[in-house]
């Protein structure tokens, strides 16, 4: 234990060795071995997952290693795009009819990109305070937070805005034909789908502490920060995501529905794919 | 009030149509189901992408806000669609909610009688109480909903119709009521009606121009 440590916590962090993770490996092997037992055919599935899972945060640690030690903006903004277009793609892939061409790509990434990003350096900037503003050891984990739950609200809201319009052809037109606005015909689903995106969310805040401790809480206090201090960096992330979340949705909402429209109002669900 | 015209209107499964009604004349269309009738009439409404331009009176479609000219050139698709709770609120003009209705109803007796008491008029013609208003949309017949739907297409004033079948699914009774309100309608208001309608006896009994589309062509009827 470094000798300049502050006193203050008393517990440190056990480092874990190679031999501690092929223990707990054990576990998903076993898993895998009840898998084909019980014939759940999964166990293929289990074992890919489980590997990716270790390559990826390997390569994850040892790539913000790389960064922390240099602090370079360009490196951590490459670190961020990929981020983002991985996250894209992710929510391009959970929707049931995504619109075809480069909006069914865009108008996730975009939406998340104006949210999170956002989030991410207000938080930085004013409520943190960090110095400089995009030190790694801060701004990737905040990223990668907001990303991962704006996310899921993104690919939720989306997936509900267009599968409901198409299941509510007839009613949507007939709120045309009755001279209504794109606006107002679409008002109905447009709300539904938002109250959609934001219920992960606003369930996650409900129950935060009382059923489950959220896991940047739990890795801060394995680390060895005081639980306090761990609730209280818990609450700001929880702050954000929610912020973020809403903002995310409501962006990609607002672009799917508009797209969902045309220049003289018409309804056009031809611009909608169905997944393969 | 107005005629209708259609310059060079095309979609997919049509060639150009190019048709003038008059204002107060009544046209029909017919032709084997998936010639495209309903199609026609959907791009006259301007729900589908096309080609053309279509003339109220003077003023063409593509100079008027879409919602405008939906309010104006009113559609009457075959299957009826409801999207709120109960039939009054697909209303606008009067805006029936339960125990106030009374109340709001003779505040507005004073204001707009006219338009009130016309649309209680359309809806005993169709052989409805006014307190139909009150009723969920789940109650509904499918025979009643195409009723009603003619009346609240019609509580938008069009000055042009637009009817797809709009008797298609009505007993005898209910189909002469339907038929006599859209003529009243049309004399009244001098609407010019584009009425798609496969009934043969239909179109005999009413007369006026018939066109029947055929090999993707809109041709006379013979």
């Amino acid at each position: 234990m470094d000798a300049n440590a502050p006193a203050s916590p008393s517990i440190s962090l056990i480092e874990l060795s190679p031999w501690d993770l092929s223990l707990a490996s054990l576990l998903v092997l076993l898993l895998a071995v009840l898998s084909w037992r019980l014939r759940l055919g999964v166990e293929r599935r289990v074992l890919i997952a489980a590997a990716r899972s270790a390559v990826q945060l390997s390569l994850v640690g040892l790539v913000l290693k790389l960064l922390f030690a240099q602090t370079s903006l360009p490196l951590i903004g490459l670190m961020a795009l990929v981020m983002l277009s991985v996250a894209g793609f992710e929510v391009m892939q959970r929707q049931t009819r995504r619109f075809g061409g480069p909006w069914g790509y865009g108008i996730g990434a975009v939406s998340m990109f104006l949210s999170s990003f956002s989030v991410t350096l207000l938080a930085l900037t004013v409520v943190i305070g960090v110095e400089p503003w995009y030190q790694p050891q801060y701004l990737i984990p905040l990223l990668g937070m907001l990303l991962g739950n704006t996310m899921s609200g993104v690919a939720i809201a989306l997936d509900n805005l267009t599968r409901h319009a198409w299941e509510s052809r007839g009613r949507i037109e007939a709120r045309l034909l009755a001279g209504q606005d794109w606006e107002q015909a679409i008002e109905h689903i447009r709300r539904e789908a938002l109250r959609s995106g934001l219920i992960p969310i606003i369930n996650a805040m409900g129950t935060a502490g009382l059923v489950s401790l959220p896991g940047m809480m739990t890795g801060q206090i394995l680390a060895g920060s005081p639980p306090m201090d761990a609730a209280k960096y818990q609450l700001l992330i929880m702050f954000l995501i929610a912020a973020g979340t809403g903002l995310g949705a409501m962006v990609a909402v607002w672009m799917g529905s508009r797209r969902l429209f045309d220049e003289r109002q018409r309804l056009r669900l031809d611009r909608l794919t169905q997944a393969g | 009030m107005a005629g209708l015209r259609l310059d060079g209107l095309t979609h997919r499964t049509l060639a150009p149509v190019d048709l003038v009604l008059d204002a107060g004349e009544r046209v029909f269309v017919s032709g084997p189901s998936g010639s495209g009738k309903s199609l026609l009439l959907r791009a006259i409404a301007d729900l589908d992408p096309h080609q053309g331009e279509v003339w109220l009176d003077t003023e063409p479609r593509s100079r008027m806000a879409p919602p405008v000219w939906r309010r104006r050139v009113g559609l009457l698709p075959a299957e009826s669609f409801w999207w709120a709770e109960t039939v009054g609120e697909h209303f606008p003009a009067i805006q029936t909610s339960g125990t106030l209705s009374a109340e709001k109803m003779g505040a507005f007796h004073s204001d707009h009688p006219t338009h009130r008491d016309q649309i209680n008029g359309w809806l005993t013609g169709l052989g409805f109480e006014p307190d139909v208003l009150d009723w969920s949309v789940t109650r509904l017949s499918t025979g009643e909903r195409q009723r009603l739907a003619l009346v609240r297409l019609l509580a938008q004033r069009p000055e042009a119709l637009l009817l797809d079948e709009a008797t298609a699914n009505l007993d005898p009774v209910n189909r002469d009521r339907v038929e006599t309100l859209v003529e009243t309608y049309r004399r009244e208001q001098d609407a010019a009606v584009l009425w798609v309608s496969h009934d043969p006896e239909q179109r005999r009994r009413l007369g006026g121009r018939a066109f029947v589309i055929c090999n993707g062509r809109l041709e006379p009827e013979t």
